[in-house]
């Protein structure tokens, strides 16, 4: 049994096991246990298991199986596929977008160098992208990170319009956007993570084109599979909602924009309380927005105690006590923050339900702070 | 860094008290005066600029009191 908020507001962190997917993981569960490298028999019904699952990945993200290799998760994903471009390169400089997800800020303090440099984006999140040409242009600049579309305030980065030499390859984070709309194609690698588009969790995703220089940055051997013993019957169920993802997306994703196209108006009409991101340009099922004078801890708290499970970049809400650097970069207000996204099946009448209690709320937290 | 009329001491303040404060002393800086707010809040660096720009005041920037401590000041729109 799925146990679920009565309005689960969080797909942008996780969504719940696509049921196709489900049913995939059950009958994989049974023939998928054992080692794909091995010759006899269970380990060749493995193999089958792992090659259809990478097969139906590629024919999803329009690349080749051989591209396509499986991680222990889209963190991991992240930290091979980016750092093993300046591992081969020898040039350990990245230049990246202020908004990159965590994982990549991680992926760069953890390989100090004197040429990583953050390119800045404009009040609704996009990159400069002038900018990112000239930082892409310094000695000692391996690759470039710019991720597909922003998990916070959704705003989609124009990386098929890039201005980067041909020596320096694009790092893609495509975590928040896959499923949920067309992909650019301007990039040398790809990271993804399954739980994000209803597949289970543990699965990352990496892509590497071919021609591109990319090599293992961490023990082992030099392939885009982090193990060679993947979790087979959660990579064959990660492919199969996908699969499902994509076939119901011409009718989810127009949906789920007019959700938030619905809830930015609503919420327009709070006052003091300014939403984040480009209102257009972004993927179709996020939205964040800040309320001045008001705690994001308390708000999260009080929306779930009235049904609604929503995330927050507030610094209260966070384990370092920093505000999200996403919403710093945008210049956003960082307190008061709630990132709602909808699901599969988040109706009208939820966010309109989630509207109305932001509503009541931020006006119950002004009055007592007589305000 | 130009004078200072009110100088708000919310160093040990969570987010978003800085702020809270900010916005009830509004009112007692005449036009053209300088509202300044000590914190240690992280939050605050992000959001006294965001603050001015919701209420339509000038963010001047910030400086260090005497013993370290981060202050934000801010010119009370006419």
């Amino acid at each position: 049994m799925t146990i679920i908020s009565a309005s689960y507001l969080d797909a942008a962190s996780a969504e719940p096991l696509h049921p196709a997917a489900r049913d995939v993981l059950e009958a994989a569960l049974a023939r998928g246990w054992a080692d794909p490298r091995r010759r006899h028999a269970p380990g060749r019904d493995a193999r089958l298991l792992l090659d259809n699952a990478r097969a139906a990945i590629a024919e999803c993200l329009e690349v080749d199986p051989e591209e396509v290799g499986f991680t222990a998760s889209g963190t991991s994903a992240v930290h091979r596929g980016l750092l093993g471009l300046t591992a081969s390169s020898g040039r350990g400089g990245i230049v990246h977008t202020a908004v990159e997800h965590s994982a990549v800020l991680h992926a760069l303090a953890w390989r100090e160098h004197d040429a990583h440099a953050a390119v800045g984006v404009d009040r609704t999140g996009r990159v400069d992208v002038e900018a990112l040409a000239a930082a892409a242009r310094v000695d000692g600049v391996g690759a470039v990170a710019v991720q597909a579309g922003n998990q916070e305030i959704g705003t989609l980065q124009p990386v098929d319009e890039l201005d980067v030499p041909a020596g320096v390859p694009v790092f893609m984070d495509a975590a928040a956007a896959v499923g949920r709309g067309p992909l650019p194609r301007r990039w040398s690698v790809l990271a993804a993570s399954a739980r994000k588009w209803g597949g289970p969790s543990g699965v990352g995703v990496l892509v590497v084109r071919r021609g591109t220089r990319w090599r293992n940055p961490f023990p082992g051997e030099d392939a885009v599979d982090e193990s060679p013993f993947p979790d087979v019957p959660a990579a064959l169920a990660a492919a199969a909602a996908l699969q499902a993802v994509l076939a119901e997306s011409a009718e989810t994703a127009p949906r789920q924009h007019a959700l938030i196209d619905r809830a930015r108006a609503a919420l327009a009409e709070v006052p003091d309380l300014e939403l984040v991101g480009d209102p257009v340009h972004r993927l179709p099922h996020v939205l964040t927005f800040s309320c001045l004078y008001v705690a994001g801890d308390e708000l999260v708290d009080a929306l779930a105690r009235r049904g609604y499970a929503v995330a927050s970049g507030s610094a209260c809400t966070a384990s370092t006590l920093e505000p999200s650097h996403v919403l710093a970069a945008v210049g956003a207000l960082t307190h008061g923050n709630v990132r709602v996204s909808v699901g599969r099946d988040t109706e009208e009448a939820d966010v309109d339900g989630l509207c109305r209690a932001v509503t009541e709320i931020v006006a119950d937290i002004r009055s007592r702070e007589g305000l | 860094m130009p004078a200072v009329d009110v100088e708000l001491d919310c160093r040990d303040l969570p987010c978003p008290r800085p702020v809270i404060e900010l916005g009830r002393a509004l009112p007692r800086v005449a036009p053209g005066g300088v509202l300044a707010v000590v914190a240690r809040d992280p939050a605050a660096r992000h959001d006294v600029p965001a603050w001015c720009r919701m209420r339509g005041q000038s963010y001047l920037g910030e400086d260090l009191t005497d013993d370290g401590v981060p202050r934000y000041l801010v010119r009370v729109a006419g």
